[in-house]
């Protein structure tokens, strides 16, 4: 195991993250308070509780989910496709380091990066609205499975994508509509039945689910099928993962 | 044997076979220059020994490790130097440096990376960031990248493409230390002047084929035509019947006769051209003689294999 290359992946990473701190620290917490304004106080003055919820603390995890799976997806695949798109990537390949390692600095980083935004809006959150964490090992169980999942769905796209547009193309239009769509602003049962159904075949339904059951002890599907399903997305990452360093795909042509 | 190349061969997914069969074995501590037109296969057959693209049959071994087998202990000998300047612009010196370094699982060396930085001109930059260098500093950063981990094959894929001559040669001046300190190092050139400067041995590569390696300067005798050239005293209007058989020319202003010899005949025909010049009664002013340059030999030997 080349563990000091690794740590020269995960610390370069890291660098490029913490030389936008501002951006990186600021805009989620600017974002996290709009939320509050807008969903919050506009909103929240007319739905008032949600399964014995306040409005405004019921969002809360739905939030944190929403930027942890949009930072996590967009970082884990600018961290691959920027020194595919400069050309640096000749480096990775050529130097003594295995696939897993690869992954491993940069999903790591991805994945590190996304749990420091998640835990900047949790404790954003907690300044407009009175929170209590019932499971917090699950809480942070959840957080921790959802930033290496979507990092390694993000790192994915970072090889799969052969321009900017096509970078951009996932997290905007698949990954952040069926956050919004999955259960992070309203609980599932508030829809009509026939879209009860179909909102169950969206998986973020589940995610979303199962971080709220941490928080509140409420889950719109029960917290094993929501853990099964976490678990059963990072395996799925992690074999189009090794099989895409195996087979060398849109890296190695 | 530092490195051994075995049918290497690699075609891309478009059906395009850009290595064909290659075999080659480098010495410890020599310098091989790969000579070759635009898409010869040179920079294909460093990116497949590096393990950039995978072979698609064939195998290399460097230092006794297979690179597929044994990739970490194979690629820890290597060091690459790409043709194209690839660099992260916001990126500092001495940290890009640094991460190449981590990268080869060795830790940080702040003495080496001095040392390094020194003797390319670099360390007063060590903390500038990489787009506010010049293009041949980046080509220099480039080389540190690839030494920091203390190779002991080098490949430089056209060090000195779009370089001025000053720089050139202080890239040669590397390159010379390297080759004291016992590195190996493969390099592939447009310019024949610099395989001829600095190469011990010469590869000529065309169309995914190895045409053939050569001691540098056999190569030269081997495929080196000389060329005499002969001033006159006085003007000749045409060249004298008993010289139209042999390979003589005469210049158009009358006053210069070439001949051409090959240095690897026994017989020149030298004294027996001279020897006729002075029964003819042709008194000479002066003789020359030129060496084909490698650009020449290359020339022709590309031409002999594409008709």
């Amino acid at each position: 195991m080349n563990f000091q290359a690794v740590k020269a992946i995960y610390f370069f990473e890291m660098a490029r993250f913490f030389r936008t701190l501002l951006q990186s620290f600021v805009s989620p917490v600017i974002s996290t308070s709009l939320y509050f304004v807008v969903f919050g106080t506009a909103i929240g003055s007319r739905i008032q509780e949600v399964e014995g919820i306040s409005y405004g603390a019921f969002i809360v995890p739905g939030l944190i989910m929403l930027s942890v799976m949009t930072q996590a997806t967009s970082n884990g695949s600018f961290g691959i496709y920027f020194p595919k798109f400069i050309g640096t990537i000749y480096e990775l390949l050529s130097a003594p380091i295995s696939y897993f390692e690869i992954i491993l600095g940069y999903v790591g980083a991805a994945a590190t990066k996304a749990l420091f935004i998640g835990l900047v809006i949790l404790a954003t959150a907690a300044i407009f609205v009175d929170l209590k964490i019932m499971h917090p090992v699950a809480m942070i169980l959840f957080l921790v499975l959802t930033c290496i999942s979507f990092s390694l769905l993000g790192f994915i796209l970072g090889i799969w994508a052969r321009n900017f547009e096509q970078l951009q193309l996932v997290p905007l239009l698949v990954v952040t509509p069926l956050v919004f769509l999955g259960g992070s602003f309203y609980s599932v049962s508030m829809l009509p039945p026939i879209w009860q159904t179909i909102t169950l075949f969206n998986p973020v339904v589940y995610l979303v689910s199962g971080f709220r059951w941490s928080f509140f002890g409420n889950a719109d599907v029960p917290i094993l099928v929501s853990l099964l399903a976490i678990s059963s997305f990072t395996i799925v990452c992690i074999t189009i993962v090794a099989w895409i360093f195996n087979t060398g795909w849109r890296i190695k042509q | 044997m530092l490195l051994e190349v075995n049918e290497l061969r690699k075609t891309y997914a478009t059906g395009f076979e850009a290595l064909k069969g290659i075999s080659l074995k480098v010495n410890k501590g020599e310098i091989l220059a790969l000579l070759g037109p635009n898409g010869a296969g040179k920079t294909s057959l460093i990116s497949t020994i590096c393990g950039i693209t995978n072979p698609s049959s064939g195998s290399v071994v460097i230092d006794g490790y297979d690179i597929s087998k044994n990739f970490r202990d194979a690629r820890k000998l290597v060091g690459l130097v790409p043709q194209d300047i690839t660099l992260e612009p916001f990126e500092k010196v001495a940290n890009t440096i640094n991460f190449s370094r981590g990268l080869f699982g060795k830790k940080k060396d702040d003495a080496l990376t001095e040392k390094i930085l020194t003797k390319l001109a670099l360390w007063d930059k060590r903390d500038s960031r990489l787009m506010e260098l010049s293009g041949g500093m980046k080509r220099r950063v480039l080389i540190a990248k690839a030494l920091i981990h203390e190779p002991r094959l080098l490949f430089l894929d056209e060090p000195t493409a779009s370089v001025d001559v000053e720089l050139r040669q202080s890239m040669w001046n590397v390159v010379a230390d390297l080759k004291k300190d016992g590195v190996t190092i493969i390099l592939t050139t447009h310019y024949i002047e610099e395989a001829e400067a600095i190469a011990d041995r010469v590869g000529i590569m065309n169309k995914g084929e190895l045409l053939l390696v050569e001691e540098k300067t056999s190569l030269m005798q081997k495929f080196g035509q000389k060329i005499l050239n002969i001033e006159l005293q006085k003007r000749l209007n045409q060249l004298p019947k008993e010289f139209s058989k042999e390979n003589v020319k005469l210049s158009d202003d009358g006053l210069t006769l070439t001949y051409i010899y090959d240095t690897k005949q026994k017989k020149t025909g030298i004294t027996k051209l001279l020897s006729n010049l002075s029964n003819s009664g042709i008194n000479l002013r002066d003789i020359q003689t030129d060496q084909s340059s490698l650009e020449e030999i290359f020339v022709n030997l590309v031409k002999e294999k594409v008709e």
